[in-house]
């Protein structure tokens, strides 16, 4: 994408995260997905699917265990920029590995 | 560009057509969803958003992929439909000496038009088949294709913008984005020898047929013998530049160990630890049987596979089968492939299955006279999950 697009892309996506949690909410369902039910859950939908859909979570467990998601997460904040906060990351961690950690 | 409510569609499913379940239109015992993207039949889905769709098994047999059934793979979620009449290809950078821009007219009309055959793979196919498990899109057999591949040589586009010969890399960038702004936009960068090779092209074309959009509409990249990765759809600016491209998706992702496989060598990406992964590795695939097929004793067998590698020197491959009373082994065949092909060939073979009990059914490919691929996948986790390179036979295990 050029300069031009990537600004444009820039001015599009604020409206969208502010605006349309709502929105990805409905996506989330629309895809056809959710996440086990746990403490956790509503968060770790909420944050995830601002880039991509669920299926990564449950295709990915049987090869996580909870140091795999802690530096998956970091990942996710670092170098994709996802805007989750230390103390989400933690909530989500929990629920991540309490729900989708398939490493022995 | 993508329009808000273009993106919210995208989001909600939009790309969703139609979906069945992978287990019945297959006849095969696998619960994987195949959902239809637009235009595309079918496919195995690995996740709607960014798309990663796989090809069936029954749709590799065909010496060529049909693009409906043709993978597709992002990275990054924003993907525009690009408007043909507006698209516009860039080419600059600081070792271009003269900067251009090209329309889609302009490409076609001005440069020789000129086809290759190959084989477009994911560096992570069949990353889903390894033991252990490794973190990552999990592919099955199908993040693969082979097509005829229409366009201008990069080569000729690069001269007319004026190579210097400073010139060390060649960047390439492709109208998809991502959602957020701080997610490193999707660029790879080829090593200028591999930009002037004679055989990487801008195709806007596939088996004949205009670019279908999943597959990089109006135009993209043809690194024949080279990971998919390298392969920039929807491109929209090249840049030729005298120094190493510092995006993530080159000095992050997509490497391996220094000197852990064969292949080219991408020096200017290379660090003591890791190296970008580049060739594809000598590879095959039964596409006849799925595992766990089920065959009478004594019963000939009508076998069917690919053979294919990233090198000069196409693969050869062989059928045999092993385990307890098992019975036949045919000799190396080469298949028929077009010439200069970089596709990947299919010898037919066919044998009795003269088993007892369980056994396996391999389909080696080789290399010249010493490199074959390993039995099974395999690949520790520390570069695994980083390229998902699966160097891997396909393994068929029927029974009787």
């Amino acid at each position: 994408m050029t300069g031009a697009g990537r600004r444009a892309a820039a001015l599009l996506t604020a409206p969208v995260l502010a605006g349309a949690s709502a929105l990805l909410w409905a996506a989330a369902g629309a895809e056809g997905i959710q996440l086990k039910d746990a403490p956790g859950r509503d968060l770790t939908t909420g944050r995830c699917i601002l880039c991509h859909s669920l299926e990564y979570i449950p295709s990915n467990a049987p090869a996580m265990n909870r140091a795999a998601w802690q530096k998956s997460i970091q990942k996710m904040k670092e170098r994709f920029g996802a805007p989750i906060t230390d103390e989400e990351a933690k909530q989500i961690l929990d629920y991540l590995d309490g729900s989708y950690s398939g490493k022995s | 560009m993508v329009t808000r409510r273009e993106l919210l569609l995208g989001t909600a499913g939009g790309w969703l057509v139609e979906q069945v379940w992978a287990g019945e239109a297959a006849g095969s015992a696998s619960a994987d969803t195949l959902t239809a993207l637009a235009g595309k039949k079918p496919l195995i889905r690995r996740a709607l958003r960014p798309p990663n769709f796989e090809t069936p098994l029954a749709d590799l047999a065909a010496p060529f992929t049909r693009n409906d059934a043709f993978f597709v793979r992002y990275h990054l979620a924003v993907v525009p439909h690009v408007d043909p009449a507006a698209w516009r290809l860039q080419i600059a950078g600081a070792s271009a000496q003269r900067p251009l821009t090209l329309s889609l007219k302009e490409l076609r009309g001005g440069f020789e038009h000129v086809s290759v055959v190959a084989v477009n793979q994911c560096a992570g196919n069949r990353r889903g088949l390894f033991t252990p498990r490794v973190p990552g899109v999990q592919w099955g057999n199908g993040a693969m294709g082979n097509a005829r591949w229409r366009g201008v040589r990069l080569r000729d586009v690069l001269q007319r913008a004026g190579v210097a010969p400073d010139a060390l890399e060649v960047v390439f960038d492709g109208a998809d984005s991502p959602v957020l702004p701080a997610t490193p936009d999707f660029l790879k960068s080829l090593p200028i020898e591999r930009a002037l090779d004679e055989n990487t092209l801008i195709a806007f074309e596939m088996n004949g047929q205009p670019l279908p959009h999943w597959n990089g509409a109006p135009a993209r990249l043809i690194v024949p013998g080279w990971v998919g990765t390298y392969w920039v759809k929807h491109l929209t600016a090249i840049r030729i530049e005298p120094q190493p491209f510092d995006g993530f998706w080159m000095k992050a992702a997509y490497r391996v160990p220094t000197g852990a496989f064969p292949g080219r060598r991408f020096a200017s990406q290379e660090n003591a630890e890791t190296t970008p992964v580049t060739e594809l590795m000598v590879n095959s695939l039964i596409t006849s049987h799925v595992s766990g097929a089920r065959l009478r004793r004594g019963e000939r067998v009508e076998l069917a596979g690919k053979a294919w590698d990233g090198g000069a020197s196409p693969a050869t491959s062989r059928a045999r089968a092993c385990g307890a009373g098992s019975a036949w082994s045919s000799p190396a065949r080469r298949g028929t492939a077009a010439p200069a092909s970089r596709g990947w060939r299919c010898p037919p073979t066919a044998g009795r299955a003269g088993v007892r009990r369980r056994c396996s059914l391999i389909w080696d490919a080789l290399r010249g006279a010493s490199s074959t691929s390993p039995s099974t996948p395999r690949g520790p986790a520390r570069w695994t999950w980083r390229c998902g390179r699966a160097a891997a036979a396909a393994r068929s295990s029927p029974t009787n």
